[in-house]
């Protein structure tokens, strides 16, 4: 599998951490027990298209929004976080 | 028709004419007491057990595909009971006794060889953990031995014993682990449960989950809708997709994990071996293949394929432990789906939707649960509540703190 950084170009995936899902919304501070469980612990998991965070440790470290089809592993898009998620 | 070598010496003498299929094609009925879903070990050995410990024969399994299909088809097929934690421990060590009478009860040959699980350990402090483990196995009734590197020596003498980065200095034994064949496990389970008259339903894909009023009704097929009274999912790598449709979400995601075959040779390794100082595990089917493998690829995969990065790091372990390896040809390779939890425990129980049960979380070690994973989902279908030996794989744990974090990685399954 190769992600293209957009920085950096083409990279095999082994020079990059997976962190899982990307843009869960992290509670509030004063949030519920329960809103934390959810969001630390509970995933979609999807069949399919999959948003999630890698980071090129290996290249230039930024973090990028990574939209990957779990099927196929095929790459749809690639961002950097800053614009991903701003 | 029970198998036997009275049977084998028969049959020879009639040329083969008068065995018959291992289990009967059932096309599916209205209705069902309890539906399992998933066609793989686990899901097998609950029907078994539903029927011979509980009474409870209208059953079937529905399978996606054909039964084995799965993990339980894919995987390097290692047995042990060589856990820390009191929640985990118990459990492994009664799945290691069940796999030890387990060809008696099916009246099937599933190849189970207790060859021995090997732990190597490359420092004094890995040795204070192999020790600390052993203890804790010892104290729950399971074996375990702490071996130095003269007596590993005396077993495996081809290991590189005097690596400078990673020197063997020991090792922990567990005698009674070892392998068993997988596919006979699931034809042995298929076998055992179909004669106590469960249906199984192979190309029956569940579509959905019909719940009324909080209570599960039954199932949508693609063979059509069939009712229940009680439906466990038993789906492993696709748990979060049938958990979805009866609207639970999951502390769980879907990992692919590959594995290795080399081409024949003669013997080499007679036990199970594993690499303290990388994720590597080693053992050499009967075929004379060299069965291995090591890391999940580490991240979310339905594709039943990995990715190079995890071949080149798997071969460099090999050769690292076994430099003799070096001009071995790889075989082949596959990847299976792994359902990895966030505590890299399994789960074994209710859930919010009534009738609903949970069979999970496996990571990538359930094919030695099988027996228990069966024998305590049973329980908990049938009496509504978990049996004391499941009592800790509560799905409501990452809830409640009572995590069992047999690894210390907290919630990344990509590092479990
Ligand atoms: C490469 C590899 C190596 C492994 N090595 C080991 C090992 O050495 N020791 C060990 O203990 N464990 C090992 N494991 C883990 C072990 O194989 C699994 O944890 C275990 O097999 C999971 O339980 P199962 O057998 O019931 O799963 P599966 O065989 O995967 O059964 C689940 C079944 O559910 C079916 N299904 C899914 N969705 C639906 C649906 N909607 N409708 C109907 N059916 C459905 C699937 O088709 C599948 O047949 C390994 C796994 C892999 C992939
Ligand atoms: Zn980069």
């Amino acid at each position: 599998m190769r992600i293209p950084c957009p920085h950096c170009g083409e990279r095999g995936n082994d020079e990059f951490l997976y962190r899982g899902a990307a843009g869960l919304p992290r509670p509030p501070a004063d949030a519920t027990e329960a809103q934390w469980h959810d969001y630390v612990y509970l995933r979609d998991n999807p069949y399919g298209s999959h948003r999630e965070l890698w980071q090129h440790v290996h290249g230039c470290r930024r973090w990028l929004v990574v939209t990957r089809d779990t099927r196929t592993h095929v790459i749809a898009a690639v961002t950097d976080v800053s614009m991903a998620l701003s | 028709m029970t198998y036997s070598v009275w049977r084998i010496a028969r049959e020879a003498l009639r040329g083969n004419s008068g065995w018959q299929p291992a289990w009967r094609d059932q096309a599916p009925k209205p209705r069902y007491d309890v539906i399992v879903v998933g066609g793989g070990g686990h899901g097998l050995a609950t029907a078994h057990y539903l029927a011979k410990l509980h009474g409870i024969a209208n059953v079937a399994v529905l399978e996606k595909g054909w039964i084995g299909s799965g993990n339980a088809g894919r995987n390097t097929t290692i047995i042990r009971s060589n856990y820390l934690l009191p929640g985990n421990e118990v459990f492994y060590e009664h799945s290691m006794k069940l796999w030890e009478g387990l060809e008696q009860d099916l009246n099937f040959n599933t190849m189970v060889s207790q060859r021995g699980v090997l732990n190597l350990f490359h420092s004094d402090a890995e040795r204070d953990a192999a020790a600390r483990r052993g203890n804790s196995m010892r104290l729950h009734g399971a074996d375990g031995e702490l071996l130095d590197a003269a007596q590993v020596r005396t077993m495996v003498p081809l290991l590189d014993f005097d690596n400078a980065r990673f020197p063997i200095t020991g090792g922990l034994m567990q005698r009674r682990g070892g392998t068993a064949r997988h596919d006979a496990v699931v034809w042995g389970y298929a076998r055992a449960a179909d004669r106590r008259g469960v249906d199984i339903i192979q190309n029956c894909e569940v579509t959905g989950i019909r719940v009324e009023g909080g209570r599960v009704r039954g199932v949508e097929t693609t063979r059509g809708y069939i009712g229940a009274g009680k439906v466990g999912l038993a789906c492993a790598g696709n748990t979060s997709r049938v958990a979805a449709m009866a609207g639970l979400r999951l502390p769980i995601e879907s990992h692919v994990l590959q594995a290795f075959v080399s081409e024949a040779i003669k013997p080499l390794v007679d036990t199970v071996i594993t690499f303290g100082a990388g994720h590597f595990y080693i053992s050499q089917s009967d075929k004379g293949s060299l069965v291995f493998g090591g890391d999940i690829d580490g991240y979310n995969s339905y594709a039943q394929r990995g990715s190079l990065p995890i071949v080149e790091d798997v071969a460099e372990a090999c050769v690292a432990l076994l430099p003799c390896t070096g001009r071995l040809r790889m075989l082949r390779s596959w990847g299976g789906i792994m359902d990895m939890s966030m505590d890299g425990s399994p789960i074994i129980d209710r859930t919010s939707v009534e009738g609903l049960y949970l069979n999970a979380g496996w990571c990538y070690g359930g094919f030695k649960a099988t027996p228990a994973s069966g024998w305590c989902f049973a329980h908990t279908i049938a009496h509504d509540e978990a049996h004391a030996l499941n009592a800790a794989m509560r799905l409501d744990r990452f809830a409640t703190g009572a995590l069992i974090d047999e690894k210390g990685a907290g919630a990344q399954p990509n590092l479990h």
